[in-house]
């Protein structure tokens, strides 16, 4: 790269007399507003960046976060982890997955728990990594734990399109994607059953980045059309979410509500179409998918086509996967956090018996939950 | 704490704190030891003393291999005590297999470094292990230092000193990461693995009032700061921009999502410095190569205790917390 440096991409966006313009020009708007506006980042990478980048400290008072929960590592229900706890402790084994996914403990602990026990547990950073772990270990059978929204299902998807064009008989697929339109209607549609004198605690959204490079702006055309939400698809830098925040207050103010692309350098409207494709090919809805902290949303997982069983570790292994439910822990209040009831703080096992280190609820597990990150970078005025 | 030791619990951090005060201090306590400083200071103050043991993968990396390592890490710890290093111990564990060709390197290495500090290997122990028992050497050293400057301390920061780093940060950690995952990075980075003992000896012939030396190895800059804080009860306020960190180290940070100062370093350190000799601390500290980038990057309050707080450029803080767990890639 000569011409083009790395930290051109970001370097921008983070620029600090730039931020503070938009914290100027938001703050004229702000006044405008006659109430206090809530808005969602639905997506975890974008409550990391308002935490790591101090950006609540740069807002007026009236406009309020409320912490979504797109982070997929998060959202994984204790079941799912013992499945992959599970499926890990078999013998002939190789189980790999993500990053962060690691850390997360299940009833039994969680994999690095597993991989101290003898489980060959490791994480890739692109599921391709696993063809050449497949090809190094033939007699052993590679399952891939796939995790994450829209954003990681086409990369499930382009290595499934590989094993079977190369005829790889030892890549499984333990699928967990989910996706985001479905658990954000989700939000909106069972508030009356929590508290019957709000409809619409959620003023507008901020869309998440990489889902819809990959998905498209349109999955979110429901929101302004049928709930009237503003929705403002914005970049994981600080000066993109300073700016979503402008493009929205602006629209309160104008009494719109319209579906908006802050992140033109990289989200279209249509999206990635081959991505989109591969996703169609290979997966497909499930009814019900449990997420840690919200409880069983309809249609928001995908599962294998069943065309594709004979790569489904979830039927491969069905014998010896355990399928009893498992509540969330009683004292962890996750569910309220995300549907804006509640702030991190405010749950009573906060930085006591719940800590990054040791996690009770789905908020404080990865880096990108809301409890993490509140832990970790503090919430300071 | 966990039934079975976990990666995270070596990673310098909290995991890590917690194994060795629950299991270690526990059964060894006593005063010297619980002042957990880098080399514990023996014999009524004339002697600085340490151990380290060296486990790395790669072995071979951008900018020293594991017998350079080990040379540097614990006379390191001695320069950080203001001990200059002299008397060392060299323990040596290989696996079955491993090539004599690489041993000899690794100890060839090992022997530069060893001159740099002016000190000795002095007794040792070899012993082979079947293969698979260790991850082909694992080496530990001991070292005795005699203390040119008694009272560096890390309980003994005060509104009085600012924090300055010595080089880039970050540099080490990089450079294994990407050396280790077969990410096939292509960069010019390099380990920051070297001596310090003459960057120090310089200092404290300059006469400049040092408070507090630590070199910044697993958990970075950020655990360091952390300790200080909560050994000394004061409050570190960084200046986020002043912190010195490479383009390269900056990139693979943006990719992996890790925090500059969350990586080890093996040739940088931090230093707590009164104000009044600050300025010529960083010059001092410039006129090494090893230096070059030295910078003040935080001061001394007690806004919150026992904390570190970052500022942006921006005027937001945060804390910049102790790393937990493994070092793991963010997924999105």
């Amino acid at each position: 790269m000569s011409s083009l440096e790395l930290k051109d991409l970001y370097d921008g966006f983070r620029n600090p007399d730039v931020i503070k313009s938009f914290q100027k020009l938001i703050a004229a708007e702000a006044e405008k507003l006659d109430r206090t506006v809530n808005i969602m980042e639905v997506c975890g990478g974008h409550t990391h960046t308002i935490m790591k980048y101090g950006l609540t400290q740069l807002l007026p008072e009236n406009i309020n976060f409320i912490h979504g929960p797109g982070c997929p590592v998060c959202i994984m229900p204790k079941e799912r982890i013992d499945h992959a706890y599970t499926l890990a402790m078999q013998e002939d084994v190789i189980l790999l997955t993500l990053g962060d996914m690691i850390k997360v403990p299940g009833s039994h602990g969680s994999l690095q728990d597993a991989r101290a026990k003898g489980a060959d547990v490791r994480y890739v950073y692109s599921p391709m990594d696993a063809l050449k772990v497949a090809e190094e270990n033939p007699t052993k059978k590679i399952i891939f734990f796939a995790i994450g929204f829209e954003t990681t299902t086409p990369m499930s998807a382009a290595l499934l399109d590989v094993v079977i064009k190369r005829d790889i008989k030892n890549i499984f697929f333990h699928i967990n994607h989910v996706t985001v339109p479905e658990v954000m209607k989700e939000l909106i549609d069972s508030r009356d059953e929590h508290v019957n004198s709000y409809d619409h605690r959620i003023d507008a959204f901020i869309g998440p980045s990489h889902v819809s490079v990959i998905s498209g702006s349109k999955i979110y055309a429901v929101f302004p059309e049928h709930y009237r939400i503003p929705v403002v698809v914005a970049g994981f830098e600080p000066v993109d979410v300073m700016e979503a925040i402008y493009m929205m207050i602006k629209q309160f103010n104008e009494g719109r509500s319209d579906l908006e692309i802050q992140y033109k350098r990289l989200v279209t409207h249509e999206g990635n179409l081959k991505a989109q494709a591969l996703i169609e090919k290979y997966f497909e809805k499930v009814d019900l998918f449990k997420w840690r902290g919200m409880g069983n949303v309809p249609n928001s997982g995908l599962k294998l086509r069943d065309a594709f069983s004979a790569y489904d570790a979830e039927v491969l292994y069905k014998e010896v996967l355990p399928y009893d439910e498992i509540d969330d822990h009683k004292l962890c209040i996750c569910g309220d956090i995300l549907r804006g009831f509640a702030k991190p703080q405010q749950c009573s096992v906060f930085g006591t018996a719940c800590k990054p280190s040791s996690p009770l609820g789905s908020c404080m597990v990865s880096s990108e939950g809301a409890c993490a990150a509140y832990y970790k970078y503090g919430n300071l005025l | 704490m966990t039934k079975n030791i976990v990666l995270a619990q070596g990673n310098g951090g909290e995991e890590n704190g917690e194994l060795i005060s629950k299991i270690f201090y526990k059964h060894f306590k006593n005063e010297i030891l619980e002042k957990s400083e880098d080399a514990a200071i023996i014999d009524g103050g004339r002697l600085a003393f340490t151990t380290d043991s060296f486990t790395v993968s790669p072995i071979f990396f951008d900018g020293g291999d594991i017998g350079k390592l080990s040379i540097c890490g614990t006379c390191n710890d001695l320069a950080m005590m203001g001990a200059k290093p002299t008397y060392m111990t060299c323990a040596v564990i290989v696996e079955e297999g491993f090539s004599v060709e690489e041993l000899e390197k690794i100890v060839r290495s090992m022997k530069k470094e060893l001159e740099i500090n002016g000190a000795l290997i002095v007794c040792g122990d070899t012993k082979v292990v079947p293969r698979g028992s260790v991850d082909k050497i694992f080496i530990n050293t001991t070292g005795v230092g005699v203390v040119q400057k008694s009272g560096i301390s890390s309980n003994s920061v005060s509104e009085e000193d600012v924090i300055i780093v010595s080089n880039e940060i970050g540099k080490h950690g990089a450079t294994i990461f990407a050396n280790r995952e077969g990410m096939e990075f292509s960069s010019n980075l390099q380990s920051d693995c070297t001596s310090l003992w003459p960057l120090v000896e310089k200092l404290l012939s300059e006469g400049i009032a040092v408070t507090a030396m630590r070199d910044a190895t697993r958990g970075g800059v950020a655990a360091v700061l952390n300790e200080w804080a909560k050994q000394s009860k004061v409050c570190i306020e960084v200046n986020e921009e002043a912190i010195p960190v490479s383009d390269e180290v900056r990139g693979i940070c943006e990719i992996l999502g890790f925090e500059a100062y969350n990586l080890a370093n093996e040739g940088t350190f931090v230093l707590a410095v009164k104000r009044s000799d600050a300025q010529r601390a960083v010059e001092v500290l410039k006129t090494f190569e090893e230096g070059s980038k030295a910078s003040i990057i935080a001061s001394v309050t007690h806004q919150h205790d026992g904390r570190v707080l970052l500022l942006s450029p921006w005027g937001s803080k945060r804390f910049m917390d102790l790393p937990t767990g493994e070092l793991l890639p963010r997924i999105c």
